[in-house]
């Protein structure tokens, strides 16, 4: 799967001005805080609409502001793991992990309830509630969310950024395994150029508001 | 008319009057905490006017607009055959009516602070903007909810003002424990009386005061 993003948007000071295709695999998003990668993110997620442009899964398109396309966020089938794990805090993390499943389709099911819960270690956390774990295990499980909604790509926006340096061991390894295990197109947005640079099939890098 | 007998209907007209408006309030909270529309200042004043304007023009206005002559009085008769003057059911609308600015205050303030981001998370998951509602946003607000609705009910146990204004002080139909004490009051002997029925109306409103801080309790330690 390719993504195509054409898009202009401004934000705020900044004019958000990028053109960019990704190839399968992980492409990776660096670039200085402020640069505006997490609006890149959220103007694919649909989470804002952008000013101009066109965003496209292959075929799909999602936004094209010329011919007035715009498809809402819980239609695109894009999963989204955001800085903070913005885990629900009143289900229990079997819930959390279920609450895409609601709404995704029965019959297209690459990723099985127990096999995500394996992958990602998440068995002994399922009657917790969110507030009873930690920084890594809350974002282990936003992922897991993430994944069990059956996205067709994965956003994921400084995963590690909530989780403090010496549990971040919690995390990373999911992530190697889920690239390993789980071929799901991928982009991943970080202003830490070590998480990404061996692990990436594609490099993006951004400043203020442009890719350079 | 028996203290239990007026607690009784006093109850069942608080309670009739919280729930029956508290869809109307959830409903007016969302518009006004989630909507961008034009008008919604207005809707904003029109609901907390009872809060402000003296009880008696409100129970006045709802004397003249659902009373048997009203416009919206008679359409009820003829169509429904729905009475609400001098009845119980009139002394629940004037209650609900009272209560109805409280109950939209603190489920607004409480959808007003759910989680914007909660919401969005629930979008890229797949739910749409009702199922977030319904999932997200609604749950999260409950303690706001069930806070407005005691709120309501406190008021609407009180309510004196509108209620003898729309309703009159009918033992037995529309005299709840308010309207109770104040009849007893301007019976000359009857101090006894009236410090029991005083006494009964601290207890009741301790006793929701009460449930409604357990209720909040429950809530919050199901989330950790």
């Amino acid at each position: 799967m390719s993504v195509r993003i054409d898009v202009v948007h401004a934000l705020g000071q900044l004019q958000l001005n990028v053109s960019i295709t990704t190839s399968a695999g992980l492409t990776a998003v660096i670039g200085p805080s402020g640069a505006g990668k997490t609006s890149l993110l959220n103007i694919v997620a649909g989470v804002i609409r952008p000013d101009r442009g066109v965003v496209r899964l292959d075929d799909d398109v999602l936004v094209d502001t010329a011919k007035g396309i715009w498809r809402p966020t819980h239609t695109r089938r894009i999963g989204y793991v955001f800085q903070a794990p913005r885990l629900f805090p009143h289900l229990t993390v079997r819930r959390n992990l279920g609450y895409g499943r609601w709404f995704s389709p029965a019959v297209t099911d690459p990723f099985a309830f127990d096999d995500v819960v394996d992958l990602l270690d998440l068995g002994a956390l399922l009657a917790r509630m969110p507030a009873r774990l930690s920084g890594g295990e809350a974002q282990r499980v936003a992922l897991g969310r993430a994944l069990l909604s059956q996205p067709r790509l994965l956003l994921l926006d400084e995963p590690l950024a909530s989780v403090d340096q010496a549990r971040r061991d919690e995390v990373l390894p999911y992530l190697d395994r889920l690239r390993a295990e789980i071929r799901l197109p991928t982009i991943y947005v970080t202003h830490t150029p070590a998480e990404v640079e061996s692990r990436a099939e594609q490099i993006v890098a951004m400043d203020r508001g442009r890719v350079v | 008319m028996t203290d239990a007998a007026i607690i009784a209907l006093s109850l069942k007209i608080a309670v009739v009057a919280t729930v029956a408006s508290a869809p109307f309030a959830m409903l007016a909270a969302l518009v006004l905490a989630r909507g961008r529309f034009w008008g919604r200042s207005l809707l904003n004043a029109i609901v907390h006017l009872p809060l402000v304007l003296p009880p008696v023009v409100t129970g006045y206005a709802l004397l003249r607009v659902l009373g048997r002559h009203g416009p919206v009085g008679a359409l009820l008769e003829s169509t429904f055959g729905v009475v609400f003057a001098f009845r119980w059911t009139g002394a629940a609308v004037a209650a609900a009516v009272m209560g109805f600015p409280l109950m939209v205050r603190a489920i607004r303030l409480a959808i007003e602070s759910v989680d914007r981001d909660l919401e969005d998370a629930a979008g890229t998951l797949g739910a749409s903007p009702w199922w977030t509602l319904a999932t997200v946003t609604m749950p999260l607000a409950l303690p706001g909810v069930l806070a407005g609705m005691v709120l309501g009910f406190a008021k609407a146990l009180g309510e004196f003002g509108a209620t003898i204004t729309f309703v009159s002080n009918i033992p037995g139909e529309t005299q709840t424990l308010a309207l109770a004490i104040f009849s007893l009051i301007q019976t000359p002997g009857s101090d006894r009386a009236v410090m029991r029925l005083v006494g009964l109306s601290v207890g009741v409103s301790f006793a929701a005061l009460m449930l409604s801080e357990y209720l909040a309790r429950r809530v919050a330690r199901g989330r950790s």
